[in-house]
């Protein structure tokens, strides 16, 4: 298994692990935000409860919770591991940069956006998945949707989720259509379409998700 | 050739690989607007040169845009603010009285400064010895057209062929990356049958070269393509991961 160990530390190799994870990390958002969006049902969280109880206790989804775990553990790590090795490779600084003329400044700040996001993630973890997982508060009296309900009555709780979710929207951008282009799969006739679903994909999910917050915040669901 | 552009260069110099740089400004006059920006530095060095100054070492040969010698970071982006052009073909016009230009050498840990703005781009000479070759018969050339090759493959061959090494695509990554020179070099062999006999290692090869010559890794943001003077498409960077992966997977 050297061969393996050895092109996995490779330049290529580190990108497509990042690929490889990213995309697994985009595929766990579509299942996430689907769930989460079912509180604009406005039947007082009945269906959402009964989804978060579905995935608290199946076995196949708390399997694929540490695999998710695992999943995003490995992308945090080799993105901080070419972060640390890149910058190494331009000793002496440019005194004049002007990024803006050729690149999109969220694809140079991915390291940036995924710091921003792995704070929003310590905070949002501790929030819901700490509270849901890990303590017995969780009654019929007080469920997952009151308990957010209780948190999204903060002002600064949802400044801090929408921030978050603008993070994920730019981290999105760049990174769906840049996992492909990592995998070797740039192509005439499927890239103009990976840009496009990376785009909408990223927009939409954030929306979604930053609609939630708000919506709890202003009392626009019931 | 005179003209009316009154410009301040702040220009990079450095004795050697072992001492520190730092910038230097100077100031031009009566430089014409149909000069390419070499004959601008032209005029600075005649002058350095005549009050008992050490001239601006700098790469150039050709001059007309195919050597890929010339490499200068002018105002923040590699070969100067215009699309396609190397810095010999970059003219003055493009300049407008009275602005401070500042020019720099590419900067890299693998493309160290030799002197001023001249750099040390040998380490692409290695990846290129580590894969970049086919093998071939000795004697008299064969026959054009004995081996079939459809237009299109060529024509993409071709255009990741157009790659002159200047080393703009590195000086332009935030990562110093080689990538999209290693993969125009790896794809204009990859895309044609005399490519073929080494196909399956090259890739590797070349790839751990440019690792060890301690290029960046690639994040895709299109810098190096947006600035490349023979505008070489990063479709040859998704083909070099393939062609890389291919072979760590299925060669024996």
């Amino acid at each position: 298994m050297a061969w393996l160990s050895k092109s996995l530390n490779s330049s290529l190799g580190k990108k497509l692990l990042m690929a490889i994870t990213g995309l697994f990390l985009v595929s766990f958002l579509l299942v996430h935000c689907g769930l989460n969006a079912t509180v604009f049902l406005n039947d007082g969280g009945v269906t959402f409860n009964e989804g978060a109880e579905f995935m608290a206790k199946n076995p196949i989804i708390r399997t694929m919770e540490i695999v998710l775990f695992g999943g995003l553990l490995l992308h945090i790590l080799d993105g901080l591991r070419l972060w640390m090795d890149n910058k190494k490779k331009r000793p002496v600084a440019y005194a004049v940069i002007d990024g803006a003329a050729n690149s999109k400044w969220y694809s140079r700040s991915m390291g940036l956006l995924g710091t921003l996001l792995l704070l929003f993630l310590i905070i949002h973890l501790k929030h819901f998945w700490y509270f849901s997982r890990l303590t017995d508060n969780l009654t019929e009296e007080h469920t997952l949707y009151n308990e957010m309900q209780a948190i999204f009555a903060s002002p600064a709780v949802v400044a801090i989720y929408v921030l978050g979710c603008i993070s994920l929207a730019y981290h999105l951008l760049h990174g769906f259509q840049s996992a492909f282009q990592s995998l070797g799969w740039n192509h005439p006739k499927y890239t103009p379409t990976i840009k496009c679903i990376g785009a909408a994909y990223a927009i939409i999910i954030a929306a979604l998700f930053a609609a939630m917050p708000i919506a709890f915040h202003f009392n626009l669901i019931h | 050739m005179e003209g009316n552009l009154n410009l301040t260069l702040k220009i990079w110099r450095q004795k050697n690989a072992q001492t520190a740089g730092k910038f230097e400004t100077y100031q031009v006059s009566g430089i014409s607007e149909d000069m390419s920006f070499l004959e601008m530095i032209d005029v600075l060095n005649n002058r350095l040169i005549e009050e008992g100054d050490d001239p601006v070492a700098f790469d150039h040969d050709c001059r007309e845009g195919i050597c890929g010698m010339c490499s200068m970071y002018i105002n923040g982006r590699p070969h100067g603010p215009n699309k396609g052009v190397t810095t010999c073909q970059l003219h003055m016009r493009s300049f407008s009285d009275g602005q401070t230009i500042t020019i720099e050498p590419w900067r890299a840990e693998a493309f160290p400064v030799i002197k001023d703005l001249v750099v040390n781009r040998s380490a692409f000479d290695r990846i290129i010895a580590a894969g970049g070759f086919i093998s071939v018969n000795t004697g008299n050339a064969q026959d054009a057209n004995s081996l079939p090759i459809p237009k299109d493959d060529a024509d993409e061959a071709f255009a990741a062929a157009a790659c002159i090494g200047c080393g703009a695509c590195v000086a332009a990554c935030k990562n110093a990356s080689a990538m999209l020179f290693t993969s125009a070099k790896i794809s204009q062999l990859a895309l044609l049958p005399q490519g073929q006999a080494e196909r399956s290692k090259r890739a590797e090869a070349m790839v751990a070269q440019m690792d060890e010559e301690g290029f960046g890794a690639c994040s895709n943001t299109g810098a190096c393509e947006a600035e490349c003077p023979k505008g070489i498409s990063i479709e040859n960077i998704a083909r070099m991961n393939r062609e890389y992966f291919s072979s760590v997977f299925t060669s024996k």
